[in-house]
């Protein structure tokens, strides 16, 4: 699903700079990047969404070499194969969950709205328990229902991969092994990996695999 | 498409905020025009009223208290002229003397003095009811009526000038008889008598109401004092023959004369025998006095234009922080629609869209109230005019 070779990437001279030799996450694989903050794992997801451009090497996503791709298409490419779920879900106040669900729709021409597209999102949502609260506004739910609303907008576009930027990290003990459980089945269904950085350890167990991603990490001589 | 439903979802979530920056904005929008519109609808209405009043006599002073006495009932009270003056025009043949006499009020109304001629002046016809024909009757205008939420059958009280005038004469009540056109003119405004009912009005006419009647003395009936105060005085048939005027007419006040000249020879004729700065009368042209007002009001317009625009800035500038600092609090939205491949133009597209979206409210509401005050402007400056007055 995803293959990276000789990735480099630095944010300026004397800055912070990411090397990752070797990398690769199997079809339906779900991993989980470990390691100290600020040691780039977030800037890897940007990197392999195709938000960053690496310096060097190659990144490379069901088949398509994100790399290589033209800005266009990179977000073409993201928006269609690739979902995301955020640490703080990102949600948008002002949109029912329904609307949050579908959000990727509105913002993006490369996916149209269509019935088939609003069937898969109820589908979802009941899928993950928030069936009857699609009329709500994120204010009106619970931390937990809102993950489960981030996790049906990274769904519904029918993604090839999941990345998720400690997706658990705002939710009480008892809600991160049930939505973490939840995202896994749902990804499992649709067909997807899954790509976790996560600090919390206890959830590791989880997880198919485990990078340390300290490995990757190296200080600039400058 | 899906740019304007996130932008009116977003409106319509924070609709508090939205209905702050929509009024805002369309005030800003509507004040100037609305301005502009009931200025220049004042300018024509005062133009249009002075330039259909050819000349004006009145006591010498303030041309413009004497043009707005006479056209507009206003509070002014320009020394009165007397009515020898009238005797005067007329003799001479060269003019219609219509005097005024606007003196008095009644419920908030001024009260007009005047003779029929003044009605086929100013074309006013009567809606309801009749003319003028006998001492007290009264014919008010439009607004009058529909203030008052009187009309014909009903009756109106003078009000009395000084609550401590001790020797002035009691209110008169004077039923209504007929009731005007609306004009959207200062006589929508008034009550019209007959110059004659003014100077009852006045005291300078009175009638008599007998004690004793000559049958109580034929029935040998004694005269009983009687504390009782009367209230007002009223003309009645039974004692109408009873009013009469004290001294000489020539001597009765009149606020202003309007005079109707026959030609423009017998008006410059008019005018040079009103040259005398001494003399104790003015002959003036009401048009060139309302010239001069509006040109003073359209220089304090420029100013009034200059302080708009330095709001219009400041507030513009205050609304565009705001949504600066919007954006700003959403930074985080267009980062998520950024990561899930929205293009920076969608984003831009989506916060133009809101921005359009106000600027259309804003400009729908400012239009309608253009619209509304454009339609009623007419009515609204003549009310406005009289309430000036």
């Amino acid at each position: 699903m995803v293959r990276i070779e000789e990735l480099t990437f630095g944010y300026g001279a004397g800055g912070f700079r990411l090397r990752v030799p070797d990398f690769t996450l199997q079809d339906g694989e779900r991993v989980a990047i470990v390691g100290p903050s600020g040691s780039g794992k977030t800037t890897l997801l940007n990197l392999i969404a195709g938000i960053l451009t690496p310096d060097q090497g190659r990144i490379e996503v069901a088949g398509t070499e994100v790399s290589n791709l033209a800005d266009a298409e990179r977000r073409k490419f993201r928006a269609s194969r690739i979902g995301f779920v955020f640490q703080d879900f990102a949600l948008l106040d002002y949109l029912p969950a329904r609307q949050n669900i579908l959000y990727p729709y509105r913002i993006t021409p490369a996916l149209i709205l269509d019935a088939e597209a609003r069937d898969r999102a109820e589908t979802l949502a009941v899928a993950c328990g928030i069936g009857d609260k699609l009329d709500r506004h994120p204010s009106e739910l619970s931390q937990g229902e809102q993950q489960r609303v981030a996790i049906c907008r990274a769904l519904v576009t029918k993604p090839r991969l999941i990345l998720s930027d400690e997706a658990t990290g705002n939710l009480d003990p008892d809600s991160k092994a049930r939505i973490l459980d939840l995202l896994f089945e749902r990804a499992a269904d649709a067909g997807a990996s899954v790509l976790a950085v996560t600090h919390d350890h206890e959830l590791l167990p989880r997880f198919g695999r485990i990078v340390d991603f300290a490995q990757f990490r190296e200080v600039d001589a400058a | 498409m899906n740019a304007l439903f996130l932008a009116f979802a977003y409106l319509r979530y924070h609709w508090g905020r939205s209905l702050v920056l929509v009024l805002v904005t369309a005030l800003i929008l509507f004040v100037p025009v609305a301005t502009q519109t009931l200025l220049s609808t004042s300018e024509r209405a005062l133009v249009a009223r002075g330039e259909a009043t050819p000349l004006l006599l009145g006591s010498r002073g303030s041309q413009l208290d004497l043009t707005m006495a006479a056209l507009y009932f206003s509070d002014e009270r320009p020394d009165p002229v007397e009515m020898r003056e009238v005797e005067t025009i007329w003799n001479s043949g060269l003019g219609i003397p219509i005097p005024v006499h606007t003196a008095f009020a009644s419920s908030g109304f001024r009260i007009v003095g005047t003779t029929l001629d003044y009605f086929d002046f100013r074309d006013l016809t009567i809606a309801d009811g009749r003319g003028l024909s006998v001492l007290g009757d009264a014919v008010i205008g439009a607004d009058v009526a529909e203030a008052l939420g009187k009309g014909v059958g009903d009756s109106l009280v003078s009000s009395p000038e000084n609550l401590f005038d001790l020797d002035g004469v009691y209110p008169l009540e004077m039923p209504i008889v007929g009731v005007l056109e609306q004009t959207n003119t200062p006589d929508d405004q008034a009550v019209f008598v007959d110059i004659k009912t003014a100077w009852v009005i006045q005291g300078i006419g009175h009638g008599h109401e007998d004690v004793v009647t000559a049958a109580d003395i034929a029935a040998g009936t004694d005269a009983l004092a009687n504390a009782a105060v009367v209230q007002y005085q009223r003309i009645t048939p039974d004692n109408i023959e009873s009013f009469h005027f004290h001294g000489s007419q020539d001597d009765f006040p009149a606020s202003a004369v309007i005079i109707v000249p026959n030609d423009t020879r017998s008006a410059t004729i008019l005018k040079g025998r009103y040259l005398d700065t001494e003399g104790p009368s003015q002959l003036i042209e009401p048009a060139g006095v309302i010239r001069g007002l509006v040109d003073r009001i359209f220089r304090i317009k420029a100013l009034l234009d200059g302080v708009t625009a330095i709001i219009a800035i400041a507030a513009f500038a205050a609304i565009g922080l705001a949504v600066f600092l919007s954006y700003r609090l959403r930074a985080r939205e267009i980062a998520t629609a950024v990561k899930l491949g929205a293009r920076r133009g969608m984003v831009l597209r989506l916060l133009a869209a809101e921005t359009v979206t106000l600027l259309l409210l804003s400009g729908g509401i400012a239009a309608v109230g253009a619209v509304v005050t454009a339609r009623n402007a007419e009515a609204w400056v003549g009310w406005m005019l009289a309430l000036g007055a």
